[in-house]
């Protein structure tokens, strides 16, 4: 197997550093995602999983530091900026509508129509009056329902029934499956995703893992927030360890395992124990 | 990149596909009753409740179901109906609005107002209702959009500045009215608004046309997603669907053609009300507007989950401003169409009971009072059905005290029904 690790990676952040007042929450912290892999933060609760995501979603900025993104330098304002340039996020709660089917749900946003494609960042093309009347002509329900259909059929996500059920009708896991098709729906370059076993059986976690796998098998780059080492250590290619907003290490999941892992997240790995200067 | 996804899944990869594209007609109507089943039951209660009211309160009074009494329940359901629509929209933001009895009010008492002064005040008399019924739309509009800025920008709850609003627009048209008590309406327009009919063969025309409209659509839309190999309705349900409503128009169009004159002697009265032509109108463009519309998705999405919308880019408070124009513009048509019906404006416009009838009639229409979900006809139905007990009840002359209480067990016994379905749905993992 070629090693992946070779060449540039898809988002990398170099030194980054974001501070809440006096709570330092990150400190100078290198964290790369190369494409098809899955790569899981980890760490104890304050240790930066959090901040370090957001940052990366322009939900805020970072401090100091650079965003590279496929190698060129970007600085991302915005969830949108963030969007466009092929990053999503899927956040715990999934952000879905209960009341609305599975297709109004991946598409919530950016629906299709007039004849124009839904793309991120498409309505910001459009100008003036053209876009507010864009808002009372009619949805090309047809071209969603088929693109919701075969994204869903790619990730091999086979135990809906019906993609116009409403999402309150789908298990937890099915629910999980339709937040991570709808970050995959656009392009996506880039996906992370917020703890998506917690709350899970053992069956659905098994069906959300596999799809996660199958989202690196697809060239993405995947990132797992997860607490559960025994998920992570069954999907991700590589383990980054957080403390106290500081990075510990990245291991290879070949080269360790959960005892050295939980190490890392408890005690920490190197010379110092990070955030002991301070 | 798509051929790496895995193949082992590959058998029931196209499994969701394959559900999608077939669908034969008992496939559709077991999928139907399992939707009933599991609590999705739509409009089906209002429909036994519209046969039970017409029950009762016909072995109760031989007039009730007459043409002539029929066609009066049509006249006074139209202004709440109205009202009801924008109560719809409110209702599926997950919010409420107290105010919309008076500002209907304020559109009915701006446009009887303004038409007076056409005909007393030399400066105003090139105004007509084409520019008076606009002018009012815009103030009730305005209105609605003041309620949202405020609701919007402070973060209050709707409750708390509509019940403000209730307040004081009630005191502005006491003070607009004034001490005259009543203002009365000249202008033939506005007061031929609740009691025109068409003729006979227009009735027919407007019904069928109704009728084939709907039809037309739900082929064309059957017809494309078969084409594009997505589960389509089978075309025999499409058919029975408009057997069973070119009946009920055929149905309706008779009852409005009926002669309804009080005696033989007098001059024959027939066709359908105007205003129910316009009903139906408005409950088309809203229909399209809440259901195939990009503005109507979001309000759908602000009353699932607000922070959802939000995060799908959804400009989340400019959706629920809109949404109170929206009500503020029906509210005002309804009050002309309230005005019209009394050929004048009181003190008392907008007040008694016609928030509580709003309110009642959306809900009993199925829209739920916790956001999200509910359709525009409920508005309709639910009015019919308010409209039909207050009716009834008139007939059988009993006092107000008993008709409040008889309709405020009707809207009781709506909410309950609503609670009811959404545990039923929770049941059966549908929350």
């Amino acid at each position: 197997m070629v090693d992946k690790y070779g060449g540039t990676p898809l988002l990398e952040t170099r030194s980054v550093s974001k501070s809440f007042g006096a709570v330092q929450a990150l400190t100078r912290v290198d964290f790369d995602v190369f494409p098809g892999e899955v790569i899981a933060l980890v760490g104890d609760n304050g240790a930066g999983k959090s901040t370090l995501i957001k940052g990366i979603a322009g939900i805020y900025g970072f401090d100091e530091g650079e965003v590279m993104f496929e190698g060129r330098h970007v600085t991302i304002h915005s969830p949108r900026e963030a969007a466009s340039l092929g990053i999503e996020v899927v956040y715990q709660d999934l952000a879905l509508a209960d009341n609305l089917d599975v297709v109004a749900n991946m598409f919530l946003g950016r629906e299709w129509n007039s004849g124009i494609p839904p793309t991120t960042g498409a309505d910001h093309q459009i100008g003036g009056f053209k876009k507010y009347l864009r808002n009372l002509l009619p949805i090309t329900e047809i071209e969603m329902e088929k693109r919701a259909v075969s994204t869903l059929n790619e990730l091999a996500v086979t135990t809906l029934r019906s993609v116009r059920l409403p999402v309150a009708a789908l298990s937890g896991g099915q629910r999980q499956s339709v937040a991570i098709a709808k970050a995959v729906l656009w392009n996506s370059k880039v996906v992370i995703l917020d703890e998506p076993t917690a709350a899970l059986g053992v069956a659905q976690t098994r069906q959300v893992l596999n799809l996660v796998r199958r989202l690196a098998d697809r060239n993405l780059g995947v990132v797992v927030i997860s607490h559960n080492l025994h998920d992570i250590f069954e999907v991700a290619d590589r383990i980054c360890v957080l403390r106290l907003g500081h990075k510990v290490k990245t291991f290879k999941r070949e080269e360790t395992d959960q005892k050295e892992v939980v190490h890392a997240i408890t005690a920490g790995q190197l010379g110092t124990v990070p955030g002991m200067s301070q | 990149m798509s051929e790496n996804v895995n193949t082992p899944d590959a058998p029931v990869q196209s499994a969701l596909l394959a559900s999608q594209s077939a669908q034969s007609p008992t496939e559709f109507v077991s999928d139907a009753l399992r939707r009933v089943r599991s609590g999705e039951i739509g409009t089906l209660p209002i429909i036994l409740g519209l046969i039970i009211i017409g029950l009762i309160f016909q072995s109760l009074n031989q007039n009730f179901l007459t043409p002539r009494n029929l066609v009066n329940i049509v006249i006074q359901m139209a202004g709440i109906a109205t009202i009801a629509y924008g109560m719809v929209f409110i209702l599926l933001l997950g919010e409420i609005d107290l105010s919309a009895g008076y500002v209907s009010a304020i559109g009915g008492v701006t446009t009887a107002i303004l038409l007076r002064d056409s005909l007393t005040n030399p400066a105003m008399a090139w105004m007509n209702e084409w520019s008076v019924i606009p002018v009012a739309l815009l103030a009730t509009t305005a209105i609605g959009f003041l309620h949202g800025f405020l609701i919007t920008t402070f973060q209050l709850p709707s409750f708390i500045v509509t019940l403000a609003g209730l307040l004081a627009w009630n005191g502005v048209v006491l003070m607009i009215v004034g001490d005259g008590g009543t203002v009365n309406i000249q202008n033939q327009f506005v007061r031929n608004l609740a009691s025109d009919v068409q003729t006979p063969f227009w009735t027919w025309i407007i019904i069928l046309l109704f009728v084939a409209l709907i039809t037309a659509l739900e082929f064309m839309k059957a017809a494309s997603r078969r084409k594009a190999g997505l589960r389509a309705k089978p075309a025999s349900i499409i058919i029975a669907q408009t057997v069973l409503m070119a009946l009920a128009g055929a149905g309706v169009a008779i009852l409005f053609n009926a002669n309804r004159a009080l005696t033989e002697a007098a001059p024959p009265q027939a066709g359908m009300p105007t205003i129910a032509v316009i009903m139906l109108g408005l409950l088309l463009v809203l229909t399209y507007v809440a259901e195939n519309t990009r503005f109507g998705r979001y309000v759908y999405a602000v009353g699932g989950n607000k922070e959802a919308a939000r995060r799908a880019g959804i400009r989340v408070e400019r959706i629920r401003i809109l949404v109170y124009m929206l009500m503020g513009f029906m509210a005002g048509i309804g009050g002309i169409i309230l005005a019209s019906r009394l050929k004048s404006v009181a003190t008392d416009a907008g007040g008694g009971n016609l928030l509580l009838y709003v309110i009642a009639a959306a809900v009993i229409g199925g829209t739920s009072l916790f956001g999200g979900r509910g359709k525009v006809v409920s508005a309709v139905l639910g009015a019919l059905v308010v409209a039909s007990v207050e009716n009834g009840m008139g007939l059988l002359n009993v006092s107000s005290g008993i008709k409040f209480v008889v309709t405020g067990l009707v809207l009781l016994a709506a909410v309950v029904i609503d609670a009811l379905s959404r545990r039923q749905q929770q049941a059966s993992g549908r929350r």
